[in-house]
């Protein structure tokens, strides 16, 4: 690395976890510092986690105070006091340690240019993480940016083992010039310790969660020093808590740590946890990158893991020494996760990781990043083109997508001229570009940001204490007298205020806490290991006993399909009917599934409900009984149809919600802001059906439909399916629910047919229902 | 169309959810809140300029499909008094043009009162048709039939595992609210308490559905 620094060339460092990667990136700027001490921002610390900055400036501080070098070194985020904030900009640390939004907030202001004039080094860290994402995004147009400002600034990346390092060598550069990157790679660590929890009694038929193993995975923190129990979800993760608190009969102290508790609920298990105090720390995400606790011992991976790249991170946060190998034990969720699992260890042991998917940048981060560029200032339209080009997301970005996206920021960027009076960018001699009042500014930074969170509502006792925040969604099911579980805790409803829930401690029973939000697919190369598994009777005898039996029944009940062939199958369950489908072709490509033959259910008359779908199987229900399933997998007119459905399901609407606000068309909700039995709000899902009617081409709708392909599989995989489909169907009609279909009929997460049909047949069952209740004499 | 009484009178449900008054060719609308949008705009919050006309259309096409020889408006018709102003042209020629095809009246609602220009029709506070009162928002103590807008109600249900909402009506034996008929008004549960304390006793929501009018007794 500081071989990289002396020869001033960008660096991508790859290494294993426990390498000590962090201090690594930042040597060349200590070293620099102590050599020729500066005053000014000299390095800039990018982490995808607010937790991760605190943590890194606690570990950088402690070598820097022990030198007793004259070297401040300070965070900032959402959550840093403005007070502070204000102190950083007029008076800089030599090292600021924050996340790509507030990164683009600082851009945002006037004096950017002289904050970032003498800055040297900028080290973004996870860079895993980041790439591939709209945080990705915003942080390559904001480096970028800062290139301009600082022409010699060096770029760092810091990686976990990846696939392909050249692909992050490209999206770390200027210009995308592979070659102005040099590849650091990292002493591989010892291969971790891995192992699948054998239950004590079954493995479980459904479920994603592995609760039933709380009593043993309770065991295992009793037997270990520290460990982290991971869940892929915050609800999960809330759930698994209660398990193991209510199994926890020698109270060992255990904690929870995920992204919606308030601030000081996480500052405070984080410190216990590096203080030693706590035994586990059950967690999500929020936590599976960087920080560094070197008591941890264990890490237990709650349900699948998804892919082996994605497990090895995870368990990296156990044992962080290089020489000793980090011990991982996964809980599988139920038997297809079962096989997940075991698909996983069998890559991580062949060596393979997940393959990386990159795409264009998005366009409405760019608008948002333009806004931020304007706010800070007057610009040429050409030369921040050329400056957006630059970076390697945007490097394709076409002539007139840039000036759709000036004008979207100008006036919404409409066919129609309507707003011209209102403009909030002016070009106020050709190619020279600034905002209109100061308000537009303002505005801007009020609702920065890439991530849309749905409407939340804060949790408060009624001392005002924030415990965290949970979904307007679920907010709204709550009455007083009820109680859920949340921050590990049960609550009791004691009332309303505003957005605010306020709470006391209970001991009531509660529910448990929803969030919406998107599921991670289980990697392409896992699939196809699991797939191999079905078929080959010959890796049965390395499954748990149940596993097998399992196996076996749906083989006499039904069939085991060979890899090459997609099992459907049909049964009636519950006052429904079935349609089974399963193509392991993950959890995206099966909701592209789901919308395609839910749009043909409806138009066949069959009156589908609703679907289901998990990384292995589609399963949709609907009030009519499907006798050809053939008829419904056919390939032709896929396209078309294809739009047209997506155009009328709720996942473009969802993504439009998204760019509507990242693009900066309509303002983000703050908690709070809400008033009651009053509508302030307006319905993006209603912008969208005039926009669609009236200017389906404008740039929100085209980035709207980028991202719901993006969320989607391409149209190309769901057509190989489908084609496929008619060679390799194998239907079998089940008089009732088989084996193989269990672990997908208690899914969470529903998704809805597109209105029709069935939504009148319901409302008028439910006005039955509701006859039938009141005419009842007992 | 699908048949509803109310008030002993005859009328029909329009899916758009107006109301046709067939005795008197009337059609009754409410809450267009034309130009929200722009209102928007002027903020900061560029909304598609493209909502009024949208809502005209709409409402051309079911003064076409009910043949309605007159068109009441409930209320908050414009988002704010000086929306007709703002009217975009496209959006401008088809209202002049509906006001003159049939009899238009503007019935003044909290976001439009004072309205100044209005591209034809007249303007009134409230009206009075055949007995039954026409009015922006609907007053507990009115003791004639009443029908009313501004409060955009919507049903939702949950069933088999399934989420529907509709923008509804809310009916009482002498008082019945409308639902929103713009194309960017939001909703208000139906059982909201600011709903059920205008009503009173015996609300229900009013679903039209293909063939009729489904009904669901809202607790008060």
């Amino acid at each position: 690395m500081l071989k990289a620094a002396r020869d001033e060339r960008h660096a991508l460092l790859v290494a294993a976890t426990g390498a000590g990667k962090t201090l690594a990136g930042f040597l060349p700027s200590l070293v620099d510092l102590i050599e020729t001490p500066s005053e000014g921002l000299h390095t800039l610390y990018i982490s995808p986690l607010k937790a991760l900055a605190v943590d890194v400036q606690r570990n950088l501080l402690t070598p820097i105070e022990e030198m007793g070098l004259p070297i401040r070194v300070e965070t900032r985020s959402g959550d840093t006091p403005s007070n502070r904030k204000q102190r950083q900009r007029s008076r800089p640390p030599q090292m600021l340690l924050t996340t790509p939004e507030s990164l683009s907030l600082l851009l945002s202001y006037p004096d950017a240019d002289r904050l970032f004039g003498g800055l040297r080094t900028i080290i973004v860290d996870e860079v895993h993480a980041f790439a591939k994402e709209k945080r990705g995004d915003l942080l390559s147009l904001a480096m970028a940016r800062l290139q301009k400002l600082s022409p010699g600034m060096r770029r760092v990346g810091l990686s976990a083992t990846i696939a392909d390092p050249d692909a992050y060598r490209a999206w770390l550069a200027p210009d995308g010039d592979i070659d102005a990157v040099r590849l650091v790679e990292g002493e591989p660590g010892a291969p971790a310790d891995l192992s699948i929890l054998t239950p004590e009694e079954r493995v479980p038929w459904s479920g994603h969660s592995g609760r039933y193993a709380a009593s043993q995975v309770l065991d295992l923190i009793d037997q270990h020093g520290a460990s982290i129990i991971f869940c892929n979800t915050r609800s999960l993760c809330e759930l698994i808590f209660q398990d193991l608190w209510s199994a926890n009969d020698k109270q060992l102290p255990i904690g929870v740590h995920h992204g919606s508790l308030s601030r000081e609920a996480r500052r405070k298990v984080e410190l216990a946890m590096a203080e030693g105090r706590l035994r586990g720390l059950v967690a999500t995400a929020s936590l599976d990158m960087g920080l560094d606790w070197g008591n941890v011992d264990l890490v237990a991976q709650m349900g699948a893991p998804k892919g082996s790249s994605r497990l090895l991170q995870r368990v990296g946060r156990a044992n962080h020494r290089l020489n000793e190998p980090s011990k991982g034990m996964i809980v599988p969720g139920n038997r297809f996760e079962y096989l997940e699992a075991r698909a996983c260890l069998d890559a991580i042991d062949d060596g393979e990781l997940d393959p990386e998917q990159f795409r264009p940048g998005a366009l409405d981060v760019l608008a948002q990043h333009v806004m931020g560029v304007a706010c800070a200032g007057p610009f040429r339209s050409d030369e921040l083109l050329a400056e957006v080009r630059s970076a390697a997301p945007y490097a394709g970005l076409r002539d007139e997508e840039w000036e759709a996206i000036l004008q979207l920021n100008a006036t919404g960027g409409y066919a129609l001229k309507a707003y011209d009076k209102y403009r909030r960018l002016v070009e106020q001699e050709p190619g020279l570009w600034r905002i209109t009042k100061p308000a537009v500014a303002q505005k801007h930074r009020l609702n920065a940001g890439v991530i849309v969170d749905n409407v939340m509502m804060d949790v408060r006792f009624r001392n005002g204490r924030k415990i965290g925040r949970v979904e307007e969604g679920f907010g709204s099911t709550l009455t007083i007298g009820d109680a859920f579980f949340f921050s590990g805790l049960s609550l009791e409803v004691e009332g309303f205020k505003d957005a605010d829930i306020i709470v006391r401690a209970s001991k009531k029973d509660g529910r448990i806490v929803s969030y919406g939000g998107q599921r991670m697919s289980m990697s392409t190369h896992l699939a196809a290991r699991v797939r191999g598994f079905l078929a080959d009777r010959t890796q049965w005898t390395r499954f748990p006993d149940d596993v097998r039996e399992w196996l076996d029944v749906q083989s006499r009940r039904s069939i085991l399909p060979e890899p090459h062939e997609l099992l459907v199958e049909t049964f009636p369950h519950e006052g429904r009917h079935y349609l089974v489908a399963y193509s392991f072709d993950g959890w995206n490509a099966h909701q592209s599934l789901g919308m395609l033959i839910t749009n043909r259910m409806e138009r066949a008359g069959l009156k589908p409900l609703n679907w289901v779908a998990n990384d292995y199987a589609l399963a949709v229900s609907s009030l009519a009984p499907v006798t050809d399933p053939r008829a419904l997998f056919s390939a032709d007119i896929l396209e078309d149809e294809f739009r047209q459905w997506v155009e009328e399901s709720h996942l473009l609407k969802r993504a439009f919600r998204e760019v509507a606000v990242i693009g900066g068309l309509v303002e983000r909700q703050h908690p709070g802001q809400r008033k009651t039995g009053k509508q302030v709000s307006f319905s993006t899902d209603l912008i969208y059906d005039v926009l669609k009617r009236y200017e389906p081409d404008h740039l929100l709708m085209r980035a709207a439909w980028e991202d719901a392909k993006a969320r989607m599989t391409e149209l190309g995989r769901l057509a190989r399916l489908v084609e496929r489909a008619a060679a390799t169907m194998v239907h079998v009609e089940a008089e009732r629910v088989t084996p193989l279909a269990v672990p997908l009929m208690v899914v969470i997460g529903r998704e809805q047919a597109p209105g029709g049909a069935a939504d009148e047949a319901l409302l008028v069952e439910a006005e039955q229902a509701l006859i039938d209740a009141a005419m009842r004499i007992d | 169309m699908v048949p509803l009484s109310f008030a002993s009178r005859n009328f029909a449900v329009l899916p758009s959810g107006a109301l046709y008054w067939e005795a008197h060719e009337a059609l009754l609308i409410a809450d267009l809140h034309l130009e929200k949008a722009s209102w928007f705009a002027r903020f900061g919050q560029m909304l598609p300029p493209y909502d009024s006309e949208a809502t005209i259309d709409a409402v051309a096409e079911d003064v076409a499909l009910s043949g309605a020889r007159a068109v009441y408006c409930l209320g908050d018709s414009f988002h704010d008094r000086f929306g007709c102003d703002r009217l975009p042209q496209d959006a401008r020629a088809k209202l002049t043009a509906l006001t003159q095809a049939v009899r238009w009246v503007w019935i003044t609602g909290n976001h439009d009162a004072g309205m100044i220009d209005h591209c034809g029709g007249e303007v009134v506070v409230e009206s009075i048709v055949d007995g039954l009162v026409l009015r922006h928002e609907a007053e507990a103590h009115e003791p004639r039939p009443e029908l009313s807008g501004h409060f955009h109600p919507k049903l939702r249900i949950k069933a088999r595992g399934r989420r529907v909402s509709r923008r509804c009506f809310v009916a009482t034996e002498k008082k019945m609210i409308l639902p929103a008929y713009g194309a960017l008004t939001g909703g208000l549960d139906a059982d909201h308490p600011a709903i059920l304390r205008a009503m009173g006793r015996g609300a229900a929501a009013l679903v039209p559905v293909s063939d009729r009018v489904l009904r669901f007794p809202l607790a008060a």
